[in-house]
């Protein structure tokens, strides 16, 4: 950078004046320098915060996580480490919790983002028509999202109760016996996806709700003028005209189910939510991290798990930009 | 040589911002960096302590009672609601060696951890005045091997059976808490016989003989001097005898459909409480403040409270002094008062809170307490006497609170999901072994 500006000898920029030894001279060759100062260090002070709190809260961590995750280290003797190399990372590929964990991630994911997603879409087609009250209906839309993550999952927990839920009342109503919703496999798995989609469908229906906006009126009086009925103008011009939008909101809602953690752990309460109940029936890869790290206080074991997940968003944000790729050549 | 100038100009406003930057990140936390909160200015006192559940320091006005008699004390109390959150903080400030309280608590199932791993962060209370009033066993919970006391014991959890005696009564069993007593003295496998029987002759089959059998495996393990480690800290519970009874009665109850499949303190088991599910559960004193405020007003007078089989123990706690507290001296001085026999009774008579200290245990509101919810009981003299038969030396391990918990877990695999007693141990052992290995 100091090669594009012209330089006198004296390092100040463009026409420095003449050295002189008057106190004029000076004052004004301080003022320069304050005002470079002002110009060139500015920006730096303004950016300096993020990068400062980055160093400090991402990438110091990122580090220390890859540093003890080649360690045997107990949380109470932080200062007692052993290092074992990679074995932390063979043990996890060797341990079958970990599969167990990744499977369960991977199915409550997808239980939970495909409805979501596609309920939010219904749901930003009905809110994009000219509607009483609509800006009603989008604040309502976005009050499950703004709900505490504990609030919601602690509602659903008691709805979800085997012998006073009021879901299995109503259940009975029906002549349905009471599902076991915690002990058996699939009926936890739905019950968390459902907390999961109750809070983010509006969040996501407002971002479609958005992008639609941005359709210019006129494809679709082109498209009714050619006669397509109201379905056809979904398919053919709606998706296509938010299909940014719908590619940004999968690559969030994956990372949000890889992340998967306050839901099942306070769906489950207790030692058996850290455990993603009695069989690992819902532990997802956040709960088994938690369990290592802060049940069985295996610090050296978390960091790896952490670091699986990690690399793990990484195969599947390549995998996303791949497919896209493909689909996008295609169209 | 001017580039160089420039760009070490440059680089120093760069550094400035970064370092003013910086300063606003840490100048929020910097409070509570150093020491422990506590200390001494313009002859004032001020105690910090840490606590979690329900220790009734704080609940009781017992503070507020300490700090009225010592007028220059000024004493702050963090009550933390979840000891496993409390837990892990407290061990994530003992690992940075900041945040911490002068006066931390302790609960049983952390004792030997603490006092194996972080001993010279606590101060050794062994030679406080006034202290030699305790159950034997209770101080040598948190004793270390080199005779250091690294906190005053609170209260301790003996063990009875609180039942229903209406449903005891529809399924032809005594309701006199003497015969019913009887029913299973001297051997836990009488209670569940008796629960065959209330089973067979129960006629509402909605109603379940216990809440859950992790509730009848704790009470089993924790009447015996070696439970899950022995005295050189190595992990016997796979050969342990009274592990193995333990485990055989609790998964039998279990395969015998005798419980109703619940998890103490998790969802289910307060609206069971209310709404009558079971009919009996192994109860430690301080569970009966929980039963009468689920239970409710409406079940005042259908519960009462049977001797147990076997004297044991679930519970308990301890309060430890900081080493780094700058008032290390009124911290102890604090803690000696807290604990001692006149509050331990206080507390038993206030919130249920059992005594750990002997003296406590012989004073009148101790010897003449009688539970009005639970029909009249002489809760007093049925804890003490339970209190008495735990052995004097109780050797606790490192892990013993996660073991606990995954041998619940076990069990509500037999229970709830339907694995057999055999399998459902395999992945028991296979998980302790990872937690505790």
């Amino acid at each position: 950078m100091a090669i594009s500006t012209p330089t006198t000898p004296d390092g100040a920029p463009g026409a420095a004046p003449p050295a002189g030894s008057g106190t004029g001279a000076e004052h004004q060759r301080r003022s320069t320098l304050l005002h470079r100062l002002d110009v060139r260090g500015a920006p730096y002070a303004f950016v300096a915060p993020f990068f400062v709190v980055f160093a400090a809260f991402s990438f110091y961590p990122l580090v220390y996580t890859s540093w003890i995750s080649l360690h045997r280290v107990e949380l109470s003797t932080l200062n007692l480490m052993e290092w074992v190399g990679f074995d932390n990372y063979t043990a996890l590929w060797e341990d079958d919790r970990f599969w167990n964990a990744l499977l369960n991630t991977f199915t409550i994911g997808v239980l939970s983002t495909v409805p979501q997603l596609l309920m939010a879409l219904g749901l930003a087609h009905l809110l994009n028509y000219r509607l009483r009250g609509s800006t009603f209906f989008r604040v309502a839309a976005l009050t499950p999202y703004a709900t505490s993550v504990g609030a919601a999952a602690l509602v659903f927990t008691m709805l979800f109760e085997r012998d006073f839920g009021m879901i299995n009342w109503m259940l009975s109503l029906v002549g349905v016996d009471n599902v076991d919703w915690e002990n058996n496999k699939w009926a936890a798995q739905t019950a968390i996806s459902t907390i999961v989609i109750w809070r983010w469908t509006g969040y996501n229906a407002l971002l479609y709700l958005a992008a639609m906006q941005a359709i210019p009126r006129d494809r679709y009086e082109a498209a009714a003028i050619d006669g397509a009925s109201r379905w056809q103008q979904f398919l053919t011009v709606t998706i296509p005209g938010i299909r940014s939008t719908i590619v940004f909101t999968i690559v969030l809602s994956t990372i949000g189910a890889t992340q998967l953690f306050g839901e099942p752990l306070i769906f489950g309460q207790g030692p058996n939510g850290i455990t993603g109940g009695a069989d690992n029936q819902y532990q997802t890869l956040g709960l088994l991290l938690y369990e290592e790290g802060w049940k069985n206080y295996q610090m050296g074991r978390a960091a790896t798990v952490a670091w699986a997940m990690f690399l793990l968003l990484i195969v599947v944000f390549v995998v996303q930009r791949l497919v896209t790729r493909v689909t996008a050549r295609k169209g | 040589m001017g580039k160089a100038r420039r760009k070490l100009r440059t680089r120093a406003v760069a550094a400035i911002s970064a370092v003013s930057a910086l300063g606003l990140v840490v100048g929020c936390g910097s409070s509570d960096s150093g020491g422990t909160g506590g200390g001494k200015k313009d002859g004032k006192v001020t105690i910090t302590m840490g606590l979690f559940g329900v220790m009734g320091f704080k609940e009781t006005g017992l503070l507020d009672k300490y700090m009225k008699e010592h007028p220059n004390v000024v004493i702050k109390a963090d009550v933390a609601g979840d000891e496993q959150t409390y837990y892990t903080a407290l061990q994530t400030h003992l690992a940075a060696g900041s945040g911490l309280k002068d006066i931390q608590g302790i609960e049983i199932g952390r004792a030997k951890e603490l006092s194996d791993t972080q001993k010279d962060k606590f101060v050794d209370l062994s030679g406080v005045a006034g202290t030699d009033h305790f159950l034997p066993w209770k101080q040598s919970q948190v004793t270390t091997a080199d005779k250091k006391v690294i906190g005053l014991g609170t209260d301790i959890g003996p063990m009875a059976v609180c039942y229903r005696k209406d449903l005891f009564e529809q399924a032809g069993l005594p309701t006199d808490r003497d015969e019913v007593a009887k029913l299973w003295e001297g051997d836990w496998s009488k209670y569940v016989d008796a629960g065959k029987e209330f089973k067979q002759k129960s006629k509402d089959d909605k109603v379940a003989f216990m809440d859950s059998s992790s509730g009848l495996f704790n009470a089993m393990i924790y009447g015996n001097s070696q439970q899950f480690y022995d005295k050189d800290g190595e992990l016997i519970y796979a050969t342990n005898p009274v592990v193995k009874d333990a485990w055989k009665l609790a998964s039998e109850a279990a395969t015998s459909d005798l419980t109703a499949k619940l998890r103490q303190f998790q969802p289910g088991w307060d609206p069971g409480l209310a709404n009558s599910t079971f009919a009996s559960t192994v109860c430690p004193a301080w569970m009966l403040a929980h039963i009468s405020e689920k239970a409710g007003p409406k079940n005042k007078g259908k519960w009462d409270v049977a001797k147990a089989p076997k004297g044991a123990n679930w519970g308990g706690a301890f309060l430890g002094v900081m080493e780094k507290s700058p008032v290390k001296k009124e911290a102890q001085e604090l803690v000696a008062w807290l604990t001692a026999p006149e509050q331990q009774a206080y507390l038993f008579k206030e919130i249920g809170n059992f005594p750990s200290s002997q003296t406590a245990l012989g004073m009148p509101e101790v010897v003449d307490a009688k539970s009005d919810y639970f029909s009249g009981a002489p809760i007093g003299k049925i804890f003490s006497a339970a209190a008495q038969e735990i052995p004097d030396e109780q050797v606790l391990g490192r892990k013993d609170g996660t073991i606990k918990d995954i041998f619940s877990q076990g069990l509500t695999l037999i229970e709830a999901q339907n694995k057999s007693p055999n399998e459902a141990w395999k992945t028991t052992d296979k998980r302790i072994e990872k937690a505790a290995g």
